[in-house]
Order: structure tokens, then sequence, then C-alpha cells
């Protein structure tokens, strides 16, 4: 029996995961990252992850999709494992063009936004859909506007990065992220480079797409919003998760000792 | 308290008397002065004979050899940029051997006299008879008698002062993609581009701003190395033709100041086209508004005021 047939999702089930993570370990040389991650995270749901800096939550998310590579353990997207191709007990690297179509399919967000500065904000937001996807570039621009409205930000399509205020750089990021037509977002600190009065305005249009059904993993610092928001809270620390559950009660009464510590810090 | 009412001073554009610098103005006096004696020294100095330099600045054996230099300048810098972005690229390869050999290319070519390695290349016919490809005691896959490109000093020269620039190339291209912020690479990767989308899309145009000023040095510089073919030895180029003709005239001087004019003209020309370049490159990298913009804010400010009032 394969760890496919393992899964969840075999059974049919109204929530099927979307991500499943089975004993994620990551080694950058002799420093190990991840000591085995397992959670799971079904689709329509946001989840939040927690946790003091160095613990792995950024790196975690950054092989779910296959920004970096994972050393022991299954990670799997929509039933798809990650970056390699099983045939039988073996696992194949993937081509580079695989590794790029499994990305397409998940959005991602980064603390330090990465726009494109060459690029104006719609141009931002067209240039992969029409390359990657070969979509043509009039049905790209007319998405590209339409999800400039939708972060709030119709009057800002020909402004250069330079030309925008912190809040609004990530808001075009998002919308970038979600002109792929992503099953999945992944949020990296996206409001940790933010002025304080600017934060709201990225969480807003985050609290939208969680309404409007997308699944979500957010690495955040924001327990406001994890608490309101969020499906699932999980505190990692150290390379592992420590704690996972219902938000509110992870925060109102955390079991751990590590996790009540992180908490006094933060609240 | 406040002594004075708001609209008292508060709202009238400042009006000061402008500090005088009476250094800036002596200094800039002398210099015009100067620089007056000398224009007239050069216009009343016979050693210059601007009868003989107007003669021959539109010769045609001088404005053919201007098109030449400028064949050289093109030729070798087209070598000179795709063999510096193909050593950029393997310097900073994953592959260990291809960014040695990128290494020591770089290393050699920059490390010799452009002279030495032009003189090198005169005689290279010399040193390689023949040129053959095949596997040793096995079978000949290609075999070429150099003695066909001994003549050909043109190519020759064109091959030394190219392989020369690329090593100087392929430093500023690798430094243009080193200065691109790391998660510009790694957001379009997360797009779903591929290497190549990345880099051509993403990565290459932001790196191009830090590329183009250097180059253009590099493609002026290069403009005037090529009087340095002399040495392989080509004499068809500006520089060789101007010492030629002062052969006839009986006097360098009128010649080199023919010369220099060309120099100068292309010089001029390639400046502008810089200006054109950075600019196209430089879009979205300043905070400041373009003209156009300015105009939309103050529009808008302006019906903001209105509308308040």
């Amino acid at each position: 029996m394969t760890l496919r047939d393992s899964l969840p999702s075999a059974t049919a089930q109204a929530a099927s995961p979307m991500v499943v993570s089975e004993g994620v370990h990551k080694r950058f040389g002799a420093l190990e990252v991840l000591k085995g991650v397992t959670l799971s995270v079904n689709a329509g749901e946001v989840m939040c992850l927690v946790g003091p800096s160095g613990s792995g939550k950024s790196t975690f998310l950054r092989c779910i999709n296959h920004l970096e590579q994972i050393s022991a353990g299954r990670l799997y997207v929509d039933g798809e494992l990650v970056g390699y191709r099983q045939r039988g007990d073996r696992l194949f690297e993937m081509h580079p063009k695989d590794a790029a179509r499994q990305r397409r399919q998940i959005g991602m967000v980064f603390q330090r936004f990465n726009l494109f500065p060459h690029m104006t904000a719609l141009e931002n937001i067209v240039a992969a859909p029409v390359k990657d996807q070969g979509r043509r570039r009039e049905a790209a621009i007319e998405q590209g506007r339409d999800l400039l409205k939708q972060v709030g930000l119709s009057d800002k399509a020909d402004a250069y990065p330079a030309q925008l205020s912190g809040g609004q750089q990530q808001r075009v990021a998002i919308a970038r992220a979600l002109a792929m037509e992503p099953k999945l977002m992944l949020f990296d600190e996206p409001t940790s480079a933010l002025d304080p009065e600017l934060v709201g305005e990225v969480l807003d249009v985050m609290r939208a797409l969680a309404d409007k059904g997308m699944t979500m993993i957010v690495v955040t610092h924001e327990m406001g919003f994890a608490r309101e928001v969020a499906d699932s809270l999980v505190f990692m620390d150290d390379g592992v998760v420590v704690e996972a559950g219902n938000p509110r009660e992870v925060l109102a009464n955390p079991t751990h000792a590590r996790t009540r510590a992180f908490l006094s810090k933060v609240l | 308290m406040s002594s004075r009412a708001p609209n008292d001073v508060g709202s009238l554009p400042i009006d000061a008397v402008p500090l005088r610098h009476p250094g800036r103005t002596a200094s800039a006096l002398v210099i015009v002065a100067l620089l007056g004696l000398f224009l007239y020294g050069a216009a009343t100095n016979s050693a210059y004979e601007w009868s003989t330099y107007a003669a021959y600045l539109l010769d045609e054996r001088i404005s053919r050899a201007a098109v030449i230099t400028l064949m050289l300048t093109v030729l070798a810098m087209v070598i000179g940029v795709v063999l510096g972005v193909l050593l950029a690229v393997m310097r900073l390869s994953p592959n260990r051997v291809l960014r040695s050999v990128s290494w020591g290319f770089v290393w050699f070519f920059r490390g010799t006299p452009v002279y030495v390695q032009l003189v090198f290349w005169g005689l290279i016919t010399t040193i390689y008879r023949t040129v053959d490809l095949g596997v040793p005691f096995g079978p000949q896959f290609l075999h070429i008698s150099t003695s066909s490109f001994a003549e050909n000093f043109f190519w020759l020269a064109v091959i030394g002062l190219g392989l020369n620039e690329s090593a100087y190339m392929a430093e500023i291209v690798r430094a243009g993609i080193s200065s691109v912020d790391e998660g510009q690479y790694e957001a379009a990767t997360a797009l779903g581009m591929s290497w190549r989308e990345a880099t051509t899309l993403v990565v290459l145009p932001q790196a191009m701003r830090v590329i183009i000023p250097p180059t253009g040095n590099e493609l002026i510089s290069m403009l005037k190395t090529t009087s340095l073919v002399t040495a392989i030895p080509y004499t068809q180029d500006l520089y060789s033709r101007a010492r030629d003709l002062a052969v006839e005239t009986f006097n360098p001087v009128p010649m080199l100041l023919v010369a220099s004019t060309w120099y100068l003209f292309f010089t001029s020309i390639l400046m502008v086209g810089q200006f054109y370049l950075e600019r196209h490159f430089g879009r979205g990298a300043s905070r400041a508004a373009s003209s156009k913009q300015l105009k939309t804010l103050a529009a808008a400010q302006l019906r903001d005021d209105k509308a308040v009032r």
C-alpha cells in the first residue's frame, strides 16, 4: 500500500485535505531546521502558523511550493506529491517544468512583497499568466484590473512599486498571486514589514479571501487575525509542531509550557 | 502664546535676498579667460594647419577608415557582450568545471595587455598552421589550413578585441546579475516561471540598470582601443589611415585632429544612445513621480481644495 492510498482523501469526504505533511524534515547541511512536521489542511480552511523566529515556520511554507526541497518525509498538495514523482517505491526528482506547473497552483505572498520593481502594478499581475499559462494579453489585463479592484487599488494600475506604500505593495502582491488562480495561498509573515497603520488594510484583503473559501496557510504574528479568521492554529518551535487546534482554545488555554511562554510574549 | 496670526506670514511665498558667492564668480571668470586664450592660440598657431584639417576632414579615405573603425568596434563589442554573458552565466553556474573555466578565461584575458594579445593574434596562423578535429589515432572530422586566414587581419582584429572585451563584460554582467535581490528570482519562481523566464523577464531587466552604464564606457573605450590593431598589423582603421595620410601632408598634427574629430563624433552619438537606454531600464527605479503623474496629482489636489471650500 502506498502512502497515497492511506490518505483521508481516498475516503471521499466533504472536507478533503489540500495540504498533507507527513514527518517532513529539512536539513541545510548539518543544520536540521524541520524535524518531522506532520499536519494537514483541508480545502477551504485557513491555518495560522505561529512560533518564535527560527522555529521553521517560513522554511515549512517554502517547502510546500518546493522553493526548498525536503530532506525526509512526504508532502502532498491536493493529493499530489510535491517536487517528486513516485514510481513503485522509488522517488524521482521532478523536472523543473513539472515543478513550475505545481507552483502555479500555489500562490505565495512574501514578507518583503518582492514585487518586480521595473513593472507597473498591473504588469506585475499580468506577467506570469501571459507567459506561463499562455493566456491572451487582453484577457489577462482585464482580469488584472478586476483583481486590483478587489484589493482596492483600481487607481494604482500604472504606478510602479516604488511609488506605493508598503500596504499597497503587499495588496498588489496578493493580487499577483491570485492572478494564477491558485488552489492554495501561502502567506509568509505578510504584515511583518509594514507600518502598524498599514497592517489592517492587508489583513482585510486576506479576510475577504478567506470568506470566499480560499485555502490559506498564514505564517503570522497577528494573533487577532488568527483568532477571528483561522480555522486552526499551529504552534511550531524548534522544527516541530508543539501544539495545534482551534485558535480560540489554543490562545486561551495553551496546554504546553513552550506555547504559554511564547504567547505571553506576543499577546 | 503666538505673537503672529497664522495668516500673517505663513502662507506667503518666501522672498529672501540670495546669498552672494564672490569666490565662485571670480574662479569662473579666470577659467573662461584662460579658455579664451587657449582657443585664440589654437586658432592662430600655424602648426595646427587648419586649412589642411578642413581639406582632409571629409576626405573619402578618412571617412571610409572611420566606417571600418566603427565596424571593428561594433563587431568586437558583439563578441564581447555575447561571450561575456555566457562567461557570467558560467561563473554563476552550480557546475564547478564551468565556474573554473570562466574564472581562468577572465584571469588570462584581463591580466595581459590587449596590445600583446593583438600581436599574438597576428601570429596565430604561424603558430597553428592547421586545425584538426578528430579522435587521436582515429578518424578526422575537420581539417582546416589556417593559411587562408593569414591575410584576413580584419577578422583577426575583431576576434582579438572581442575576446579581450568579453573578459571585462563577464565581470560587468556578473556584477549586474548579483545586484538583483534574491527575492526577485524567488517570487518569479513561486509564480511558476521557469529559470529562463525568470532570468529574461525579471532578473536581467533589473540587472540592465547596473550593466548599461559600464557597458557604455566599454563601448566608447573599444572605439578608441581599435587604434591598437596596428599591432596585428591591420592598417585600414581610422588612426592608421590618418597616420598614412600625414606622410602625404608632411605634418601629423592636422591629421591627428581629423582622427580625433571623428572619434569624438562617434563617442557623442554613443553617449546619446546610452542616455536613452539608461532611461528605459531605469523605469520604476525612482520614487519620484513622472511629470505626467505629478500633473495628475496636482489636478486631484486642486479638485479636493475646491470641494473643501
